[in-house]
């Protein structure tokens, strides 16, 4: 009654201050995952709030892409919690297709469907997965594809864009699909500066516009820049946890030292 | 010794060699298009199905590469005769030539499968799409396409292996020459002519899947380069 009645106000509460405020959107509570013998997560717990920039960063094999496959549901998990969303991710009644609704996953590799145009791309899921007509569907490509600079390469085909274009449109393909979490495993990591430069662009226009991300990355000043929280990963732990001051500041010698080998 | 060769012989018989012709025709089209489908859904299950589905469609794909094709047209045609239904030879042909083809069909299509990189699977399982869709609008468009000069030649074969079904007398093309040439006694014309007939038909059978992949595969109609 009274949100009715003063919808204003209401709407005010519903929005986070900061964007640590309300729920969080992912929480791993202990996290433990092995390969076999391999233990690769071993206690991982991370909280990422509503509007919230998360960027993990570490040494390749320390864990980032499976911690960010396990909260996407793509590895199981032998012990520990995670929910994303409101979806406990490590039940197995886990509804996987409630899931994909909200969330976004975007690769190094791009993972574009070769065979179809940048507008296909994108138009697939929404007519498969929410039932869109192909008109609709097309017009959401185009606005998703003007969302990241490429409107006028609707029609072409993975193959003619460069690798820095096909990363914007593998981002384009999951926004279109109206995600609450993005996640970004390394997606600059196979580009050359200049490309690499386009593609940050457009993460740090999506963080701006309020978009819950979990990246994985090597860009230190991006991470710095963007990031809310800074989340250095060493040995399948959460080692540090800051803000991007961390960077700066580093308190473990392992940080310090990764920091220095990577500048 | 000279041979006086005699096709004015067989100029009555033109109108049986064209419904010959269109018969064999009828009958790859169905094989083909059928064959095609029961493939594909073997090259899946053996990729992607429980252990039973694979175990089972290996043994199928097996069995059928290494027996002749007129004993299978025999097996299938007596085999369902034993079992009590009444099928014409020329449904019995189709079924066997399904049987016969699906297999290597499941073979080259499968290698079109394994082409294409778990990561597409993957990305399409992360846009929410079901197993069914990731197939039919991620996977087989370019597994098809890879492997589809080998399904070219692989039904230009069957085509060309359907004259044996005439050991059924299913109705089709050599059935016709067996006919005209004990009416005519003119052997060596009749399969001549029968001969020039199939390598028409296997050009008739290249355009065909040249068409059909001109309309499946736009990327590479429009672009002109493999996949
Ligand atoms: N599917 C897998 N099977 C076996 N080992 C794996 C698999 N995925 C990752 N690993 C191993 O787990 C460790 C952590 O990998 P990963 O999470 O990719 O690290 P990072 O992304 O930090 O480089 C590595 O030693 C890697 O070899
Ligand atoms: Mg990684």
């Amino acid at each position: 009654m009274s949100a009715v009645a003063n919808p204003t106000r209401a709407a005010r509460e519903d929005t986070p201050r900061s964007p640590q405020a309300g729920a969080p959107v992912v929480r791993l509570h202990d996290v433990h995952k092995s390969f076999g013998a391999l233990k690769v997560l071993d206690g991982v717990s991370l909280d990422v709030g509503p509007g919230e920039v998360a960027a993990i960063i570490g040494q390749s094999g320390s864990g980032k892409s499976t911690a960010l496959r396990c909260i996407n549901a793509l590895e199981t998990i032998q012990q520990g919690t995670i929910h994303v969303c409101g979806h406990a991710i490590h039940d197995p009644q886990l509804d996987r297709r409630a899931l994909r609704r909200d969330v976004g996953i975007v690769f190094q590799s791009y993972n574009l469907f070769p065979h179809l145009t940048a507008e296909q791309n994108i138009m697939l899921a929404p007519t498969c997965v929410k039932g869109m007509t192909k008109a609709q569907a097309r017009e959401l490509a185009r606005e998703v594809l003007s969302h990241v600079g490429l409107a006028e390469k609707a029609e072409h085909y993975p193959e003619q864009l460069s690798g820095g274009q096909q990363q914007r449109v593998a981002i384009a393909r999951s926004l279109a699909m109206r995600p609450k979490l993005m996640l970004f495993d390394e997606v600059t990591s196979a580009l050359d500066p200049q490309l690499t430069g386009e593609v940050l662009k457009v993460m740090e226009n999506l963080a701006r516009e309020g978009m819950t991300m979990i990246l994985v990355t090597h860009e230190m000043a991006f991470a710095r820049k963007v990031a809310s929280k800074v989340v250095y990963m060493h040995r399948g732990r959460v080692w540090e946890t800051g803000t991007g001051a961390m960077l700066d500041d580093p308190q473990t010698p392992e940080l310090r030292a990764f920091i220095g080998n990577g500048l | 010794m000279t041979y006086q060769f005699d096709f004015a012989a067989l100029l009555p018989y033109w109108p049986e060699f064209v419904h010959g012709l269109w018969l064999t025709l009828q009958l790859s089209a169905m094989a083909t298009v059928l064959g095609f489908i029961v493939g594909t859904l073997c090259a899946i299950g053996r990729a992607d199905g429980p252990p039973a589905v694979k175990w089972a469609v290996a043994a199928y794909v097996e069995v059928i590469r290494n027996t002749p094709l007129l004993v299978q047209i025999f097996l299938v045609y007596f085999g369902i005769a034993t079992l009590g239904f009444r099928i014409g030879a020329n449904t019995a042909a189709v079924a066997a030539l399904v049987v016969n083809v699906g297999a290597y069909t499941c073979e080259i299509v499968r290698a079109g499968l394994e082409s294409v990189h778990k990561a597409q699977l993957e990305a399409a399982d992360c846009l929410g799409l079901s197993r069914v869709q990731t197939y039919w609008h991620v996977v087989l468009r370019p597994a098809v396409e890879r492997v589809y000069p080998a399904l070219t030649s692989q039904y230009v074969l069957l085509m060309l292996a359907s004259s044996i079904t005439s050991q059924i007398s299913a109705e089709e093309l050599t059935a016709v020459a067996n006919r005209v040439q004990s009416d005519t006694f003119r052997s060596f014309e009749t399969y001549i002519v029968v001969g020039l007939l199939y390598l028409l038909l296997s050009f008739v059978v290249r355009i065909a899947f040249w068409l059909v992949g001109l309309g499946v595969f736009v990327r590479r109609r429009k672009l002109g380069t493999a996949l």
